[in-house]
């Protein structure tokens, strides 16, 4: 390299291979390149696989196109696949988002002595691996023994069927989400709390600004990249989400709390159709990407002017 | 009218007393800078006026009504900051407007007051842009903007140059000074720049370790300083201080310092010192009053000073030549033309009338009232 860096540097200007290899872009390129080939490896091959699969037939002999697609898209159970993914998926980011901002801020006031162990015991929710929390808000919803129904009890109220109920099983599977999501919107906002400068608040106080008016003039439009940023991230892994719903309810009552993860293993591993189940986890990619294109690029836009 | 004053104010934050009992009153439309090294509670101070900061004790009276529990919003104020605090989201206009938008006015008058603000400061071209499109200058003017277009009572600036370059610090201090002339209102200006405080003042404050030195003209700070901290602090290059003792030759007072040079006192300075005979003391003299000798002005009373120069460091409108006493050095002020060369023996003029007594336990000035 270094031979042909100094070959170049006395040659007369031309455009030659050489330079093009010298050229800072060129480098950088090429350092990066490894990188760029695993991700492909690890993230393009099995997406491209996935893509492929879809367009088999259910033995995966046949190429059959949309036909798959064309299948979900005739069955209602799809619809209500999609309904409650999205009911899911909105939900709980638009909870975990104003819980993650409400707390943000409790933690952001706390005198910074305290501080610091309020924030490690905010992010336990998040930090324990989610299949064993749910076991535990499991047991939690247990119809006769658990301590839920028992609070209620000694309330004299009637005990609620948590995960038996389709309303109340849609409300528990969003409610341990927001339950363990929620503590990372708590971390993004109080890092983006923390960045906005005090004297901004100063002087909208004496700008005349009440709490309310510092928060919506002051707090939010500084905060607007990451409450963007955090919510996109949310809502593309909250509607990937498998665990919660899989361990819950499995899908039930009646197939009403499943979502696109869970049905499609269903569809996919447990029923054997292959084919038809990446077709199922691959029917919200082209949303999720044109959702993720439109907020990122009023995030950079902001970004650059703000 | 607005008046401001302070009595027996006290911050103190947990450990620290950060102001220690300040008692001082700001005239209506007057320009007083509260000037001090780092540390000594200017910007606490400011910050208690502004309602930023609780008063631990005492009382601040904005306009004869206490405001000791009175919110920011409700004081009528407004404040510029060191680092200008420009909302970075909101474009030049919606900032200055933005405190008059929270009050609900109408839009033609914000409009106007707007308008009004940036034609005074000259940034009318500059409205539509956001605080990051603008250079530290122009931030500068926008915060004062923000401050002019709410037509306070009070203007608090903590520091507002600070953040310039030289050249713009001078400039945008000529600014202040303009806009305060044009929009006469009662301001508070907090700096640790002497010349800022110098010249932008009706009146300096002096202020050292929480409490106030001395309060007055900068003339009169500059002329008579109550304390060695005031002398010290005013001027620059900063007073010399040199260990001296006073002695009597017959009707002759004369003060002789650690080398044995010997200086005469001029008659009118005999009864003001006469007590003293015989102390050790401290003189404290200006680089100024310390010159090439030449034929002595109007009312001079100079005396001859041997000095053989350290440093010489030309200036341009002057060249600054250090030399020692004993074993304190000292600062002497003289013409270029006087060419002064380190190592050759000169002779140098110090004008005694300007000289100042200082008692060197206290540091107390002599022969002027004590601060109150
Ligand atoms: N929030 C605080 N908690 C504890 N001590 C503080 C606090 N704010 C200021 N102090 C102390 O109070 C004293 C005065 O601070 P202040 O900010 O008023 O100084 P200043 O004169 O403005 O100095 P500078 O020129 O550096 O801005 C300092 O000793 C400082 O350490
Ligand atoms: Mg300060």
């Amino acid at each position: 390299m270094s031979q042909t860096a100094q070959a170049s540097s006395v040659a007369v200007p031309r455009r030659t291979m050489r330079q093009w290899l010298k050229r800072p872009s060129t480098i950088a390129f090429l350092m990066t390149l490894p990188l760029i080939l695993l991700i492909g490896l690890l993230v393009l091959y099995p997406a491209g696989y996935a893509i492929h699969l879809a367009t088999l037939n259910k033995g995966m002999t046949r190429f059959v196109g949309f036909g798959n697609f064309e299948f979900l898209f005739g069955r209602e159970t799809f619809w209500m696949v999609v309904k409650q993914s999205c009911i899911f998926a909105i939900t709980a980011v638009v909870f975990k988002a104003i819980i993650g901002f409400v707390v943000a801020h409790f933690v952001h006031n706390i005198p910074s002595k305290g501080q610091r162990k309020w924030r490690g015991m905010l992010l336990v929710p998040w930090v324990i691996p989610p299949a064993m929390s749910t076991l535990a808000w499991l047991w939690l919803f247990d119809p006769s023994y658990s301590a839920f129904n028992w609070v209620l009890a000694q309330f004299g109220a009637d005990p609620v069927p948590w995960t038996g109920d389709a309303y109340w099983a849609r409300f528990s599977v969003i409610l341990v989400n927001i339950w363990i999501g929620s503590p990372f919107f708590m971390i993004m906002y109080l890092a983006a709390l923390k960045s906005v400068p005090d004297q901004l608040y100063e002087a909208a106080l004496i700008d005349g600004a009440n709490w309310w008016q510092r928060i919506w003039y002051i707090t939010l439009p500084m905060m607007r990249n990451i409450i963007a940023i955090t919510a996109l991230f949310s809502l593309i892994v909250t509607f990937a989400n498998f665990d919660i719903v899989r361990i819950l309810t499995a899908g039930g009552p009646l197939d009403l709390t499943h979502v696109f993860a869970t049905w499609s293993f269903l569809v996919g591993i447990e029923s054997g159709d292959i084919p038809l189940g990446a077709s199922v986890s691959l029917f919200m990619m082209p949303f999720l990407a044109i959702a993720a294109v439109i907020i990122l690029r009023d995030v950079v836009k902001r970004g650059s002017q703000a | 009218m607005a008046e401001v004053s302070l009595h027996k104010v006290v911050k103190r934050y947990e450990g620290v007393e950060a102001v220690r009992g300040i008692d001082l009153t700001i005239g209506d439309k007057e320009f007083v800078v509260l000037v001090g090294p780092s540390g000594c509670g200017k910007s606490t101070t400011l910050r208690m006026i502004a309602g930023l900061e609780e008063i631990t004790d005492g009382a601040i009276q904005i306009d004869g009504t206490v405001v000791n529990d009175v919110p920011p919003k409700d004081r009528d104020i407004a404040m510029v900051f060191q680092n200008y605090a420009l909302y970075p989201h909101m474009t030049v206009s919606e900032n200055m407007s933005f405190g008059l938008r929270l009050k609900r006015f109408p839009k033609d008058e914000i409009r106007r007051r707007v308008d009004e603000a940036a034609r005074i400061l000259n940034i009318e071209d500059l409205l539509e842009r956001k605080p990051r499109q603008l250079s530290g200058g122009q931030r500068q003017r926008v915060a004062m903007g923000r401050a002019i277009v709410r037509n306070p009572k009070v203007f608090l600036f903590d520091e507002p140059l600070s953040n310039l370059d030289a050249k713009l610090r001078v400039q945008m201090r000529t600014e202040i000074k303009r806009v305060h002339q044009q929009v006469p209102v009662t301001t508070v200006y907090v700096t640790h720049d002497q010349v800022e405080a110098m010249t932008l003042a009706d009146r300096v404050v002096v202020m050292n370790d929480g409490v106030i030195e001395q309060v007055g003209a900068p003339n009169e700070l500059y002329h008579s300083p109550r304390t060695r901290f005031v002398a010290g602090f005013i001027g620059s290059p900063s007073m010399n201080f040199l260990r001296c003792k006073l002695d009597r030759e017959g009707e002759d007072l004369m003060v002789r310092l650690a080398d044995g040079v010997a200086l005469t006192l001029p008659a009118e300075s005999r009864e003001r010192y006469r007590e003293h005979v015989g102390r050790e003391l401290v003189l404290g003299l200006r680089p100024e009053h310390l010159t090439e000798t030449r034929p002595p002005r109007n009312g001079e009373v100079v005396a001859p000073f041997p000095a053989v120069p350290d440093v010489v460091e030309p200036m341009g409108m002057d060249t600054l030549v250090y030399f020692r006493v004993g074993r304190e050095e000292v600062c002497a002020r003289m013409d270029p033309s006087a060419n002064p060369r380190v190592g050759e023996p000169i002779t140098l003029a110090a004008n005694l009338a300007r000289m100042h007594l200082l008692d060197p336990g206290s540091g107390l000035v002599l022969g002027t009232r004590p601060t109150g």
